[in-house]
């Protein structure tokens, strides 16, 4: 469902010139697949996972999502495609503060081809143990509370792709352990590809098999 | 569905920009209309106040001041004419009425005309309206010392049928200047929303013979309000008076005249025009300056947006569609702007002149002066929406790993 090809990513140096961030040969998801990377701070791991959900535009090479190569497509038709297919869970977490937790989960499917819904922004967040927190704002929930709706959020759009940068990153080990049951099966219910990246070696255990960022992005060499 | 919710978070996000945006608008909103709204309507009551009498004769001066002394009962009179000049011109066979006034005194600054009582039964007020007493009064003998006071000047001053007065000398209220005579009420008149409503009618008699009055000036007119049997007619006496004589003054045709005066103070109008257009400039720069300085606040918020998937173009039209509902809700509350300051004009103006001014008479800028102010600023919009549709989407959300 994800397949990556002479993907390439430079940035204006200081210096002058250009960095080269990411130079990857060849990488692929299946659908329904959940992966692992490793990755150290200043790897490019999350400028790797912003071109794969189309919110940079890669120098050179392909990225196939379904068959669509969303590298080729204009910054509105990759819009369109991370609105209706792709989910996207940031450290962060990058909740809208001055929306309620039922708002955030609501404009996560908004932009997609079947708009917002209510009941199923309920159920999402009632999947993820938050019905009775539906209209607190983000700054009235605990850290692992906030990560759970950004989980919700995620999903809303009812994506093939899940992407997840650092998820457990602001969690204590407790916190972490949920967070990342709750993002592993949750895409398993909703069919969605998972793509992990984190440097938390408690996070890179649950998964099977985990692949160094570095062995894959020609630029870390 | 999305948009509202969007526009209805981000204004209460940044409420207190907003609402000073908002108090902006509603101002120069409000203030561009009443401006135009006063001056129009003004304008228009003023020339239409004046179509009851067709010609003012009066002693040589401006045609304006005897206008705006006989009929607005402003300014001071020019001077006297003869009685002889009054029954000439009432006896001209071209003048369907004649109505002599004397004007020089007062009672607590509310003006006292003499006059004779035709002005009351004979005169059309124009569309078949006649003065109307209100019940219980009746009007003044031309033998006796008794007034009949109009329904603004009654209000104002108290008097009410039965009560008695005595008349002050001169335009302006000196107590000093008291006469002796003591004058009756005897009715009070309808309002008419008229100039009128602000005089006290007593009998001419009884003005040009007020003790202390010059017994030699007994028998003058300050003015000579003239309906005509046909307006070809005016021009005649125009020649007559205005040309070929040189004693008084014949201002005709009124309406022209008040006209005239408005065109000659237009100035004024466009200088008052001018600073509402500034104010509303600046409301709507306040507008785009209220959004640009959130911008920084609201950066993320938006990149979060477009990782949401939302567009370019949508969040440059949410920016959008803020500023433009700014102006939206700017707009409407001017409307309660525009009803305080329009009220306060016009009851200045009533006070002043006696010209009614009715808030809710339609004006053209009622309903452009709130487009525009939305137009404006969704141009103000323009700037912060474009820096939003060129916002760095990676950037913005988090530094890269």
């Amino acid at each position: 469902m994800l397949a990556i090809r002479n993907l390439r990513k430079s940035y204006a140096s200081p210096e002058a010139g250009r960095s080269l961030v990411i130079d990857i040969a060849g990488f692929s998801l299946g659908a329904g697949e959940q992966r692992a990377l490793r990755g150290e701070s200043g790897t490019g791991k999350t400028t790797f996972l912003h071109l794969v959900a189309g919110i940079l535009a890669a120098d050179s090479g392909t990225i196939e999502i379904d068959g669509v190569d969303i590298a080729a497509l204009t910054e509105s038709r990759r819009d369109r495609v991370r609105a209706g297919k792709i989910g996207v869970i940031f450290q962060a977490f990058n909740l809208l503060q001055g929306y309620t937790v039922l708002e955030n989960v609501l404009l996560g499917m908004s932009f997609g081809p079947g708009g917002a819904g209510r009941g199923r922004a309920r159920h999402l967040l009632d999947r993820v143990g938050l019905s009775h927190r539906l209209d607190h704002f983000p700054n009235q929930l605990s850290t692992g509370q906030q990560q759970r709706v950004a989980v919700a959020r995620a999903l809303a759009n009812g994506p093939r792709l899940v992407l997840a940068d650092e998820p457990t990153g602001n969690l204590d080990g407790r916190n972490a352990g949920e967070a990342l049951a709750l993002i592993t099966d949750t895409c398993r219910e909703a069919h969605a590809a998972l793509l992990l990246v984190s440097h938390d070696e408690r996070v890179l255990g649950q998964f099977g098999t985990v692949r160094d960022f570095s062995e894959i992005n020609g630029a870390c060499r | 569905m999305i948009l509202p919710l969007i526009l209805y978070r981000s204004l209460r996000q940044h409420a207190l920009p907003s609402l000073v945006a908002i108090a902006s608008i509603a101002l120069a909103s409000g203030l561009l209309m009443a401006v135009w709204a006063v001056k129009e309507q003004a304008q228009e009551s003023f020339v239409n106040t004046t179509t009851t009498f067709d010609a003012v004769l009066g002693a040589r001066g401006s045609k304006l001041q005897l206008v705006l002394n006989s009929i607005f009962h402003l300014e001071a009179s020019p001077g006297n004419l003869p009685e002889s000049d009054y029954l000439m011109i009432k006896r001209h066979p071209a003048v369907k009425t004649a109505i002599p006034i004397a004007v020089g005194d007062n009672y607590h600054g509310w003006r006292i005309v003499g006059t004779i009582d035709e002005l009351f039964t004979g005169v059309d007020l124009g569309q078949g309206r006649h003065y109307v007493l209100e019940p219980g009064g009746r009007l003044f003998a031309a033998d006796r010392k008794e007034a009949v006071v109009g329904a603004f000047a009654a209000k104002r001053t108290g008097l009410k049928v039965g009560d008695t007065f005595h008349p002050f000398h001169g335009l302006v209220f000196d107590p000093r200047q008291q006469h002796a005579d003591l004058y009756t009420v005897t009715g009070i008149l309808g309002t008419t929303n008229t100039p009128a409503d602000r005089v006290i009618w007593i009998p001419l008699e009884g003005l040009q013979t007020m003790s202390g009055h010059d017994p030699r000036l007994a028998h003058d007119v300050s003015a000579v309000l003239i309906q005509l049997r046909a307006p070809s007619a005016g021009f005649l006496l125009d020649l007559m008076y205005n040309r070929q004589g040189d004693r008084l003054t014949f201002a005709y045709p009124v309406g022209a005249i008040i006209a005239d005066f408005f065109s000659k103070i237009d100035w004024f109008d466009r200088v008052l025009a001018l600073v509402a257009y500034l104010v509303a400039v600046v409301a709507a720069a306040s507008v785009l300056a209220g959004i640009y300085a959130s911008m920084s606040a609201r950066r993320r918020d938006l990149a979060i947006l477009r990782a949401l998937g939302a567009r370019r173009r949508t969040v440059f039209g949410a920016v959008l569609a803020e500023a433009a509902f700014i102006g939206a809700l700017g707009s409407a509350a001017g409307y309660a702007v525009y009803a305080v300051l329009f009220t306060g004009v016009a009851a200045v103006i009533r006070s002043q002149t006696g010209v009614v001014l009715t808030l809710g008479a339609w004006h053209s800028i009622l309903w452009a002066g709130p487009v525009g102010m939305i137009l404006l600023c969704s141009i103000g919009g323009l700037v912060p929406a474009f820096k939003a549709y060129r916002l760095p989407v990676a950037e913005t959300l988090a530094p890269t790993s």
